[in-house]
């Protein structure tokens, strides 16, 4: 499942309820990612989403990811609209038989979202806003799983 | 009409979020005709490298025909979350 939300949200209590009810799962990995303060650049980030595309997009990647790694469940929760440095502003969870799986999945999953996600980011600093684009590590990242999984 | 719709830089560059473009022109690069004549700035960002264009919420590359009440959205290179 995917969400993309305004208001924040409690990591802890989105992996609790992720976990509850499996009895075939023998792996859930989790990632959690805040929004950084950058040594008092960033005072507030602001992230834009375009409602029935990025959310769709991010379904479509969570989709071949569960086919991929023979998932169990996927759950990703995503912020939008103003988040202060310190705030949760992605959740990414996946439920697999084995750890493997689990892990990768989660790792091939952040990568997408961090480069090629279709969001927005603005820092909003002392020195002003500017826009932000992926780095050139985001890029790399990303582009490690577009090679056919070995083997 | 022909909805509009900005994303990102773009947004900044015109100053506008969304718009309604009448009477409705025929094709994607009309209506970028359109909005670069009101806004030559505008008109060069839309043009810029990495800018894609989405009709009715799917990615279209090159040119392509717009039906009366589609909604297109530029979309500004994406930063990822």
């Amino acid at each position: 499942m995917v969400r993309l939300q305004t208001e924040p949200f409690d990591p802890g209590v989105l992996l609790s309820g992720f976990c509850r009810g499996r009895e075939e799962t023998g792996a859930v990995v989790s990632f959690t990612g805040l929004a950084r303060a950058g040594a008092g650049a960033v005072t507030r980030l602001e992230l834009e989403a375009y409602p029935g595309f990025t959310d769709v997009e991010i379904e479509r990647m969570a989709e071949a990811a569960r086919t991929r790694f023979a998932l169990h469940d996927v759950l990703i929760v995503h912020r939008i609209g103003e988040i202060a440095p310190g705030e949760a502003i992605v959740f990414v969870a996946t439920a697999a038989a084995h750890r493997r799986e689990a892990f990768e999945a989660a790792d091939q999953l952040m990568d997408y979202l961090k480069s090629r996600a279709p969001f927005w980011k603005k820092e909003q600093g002392p020195d002003g806003a500017r826009w932000i684009e992926p780095t050139e590590r985001d890029l790399t990242d990303a582009a490690r799983w577009d090679k056919p999984a070995a083997g | 009409m022909i909805r509009v719709l900005l994303f990102g830089r773009l947004r900044d560059v015109a100053g506008w979020r969304e718009r309604a473009i009448n009477p409705a022109p025929a094709s994607l690069s009309a209506l970028k005709t359109v909005l670069a004549a009101e806004d030559l700035a505008l008109g060069e960002a839309l043009a810029g490298t990495g800018v894609q264009a989405a009709v009715d919420k799917v990615l279209v590359r090159g040119d392509t025909a717009l039906a009366a009440g589609a909604e297109v959205a530029f979309l500004s290179p994406m930063s990822g979350g």
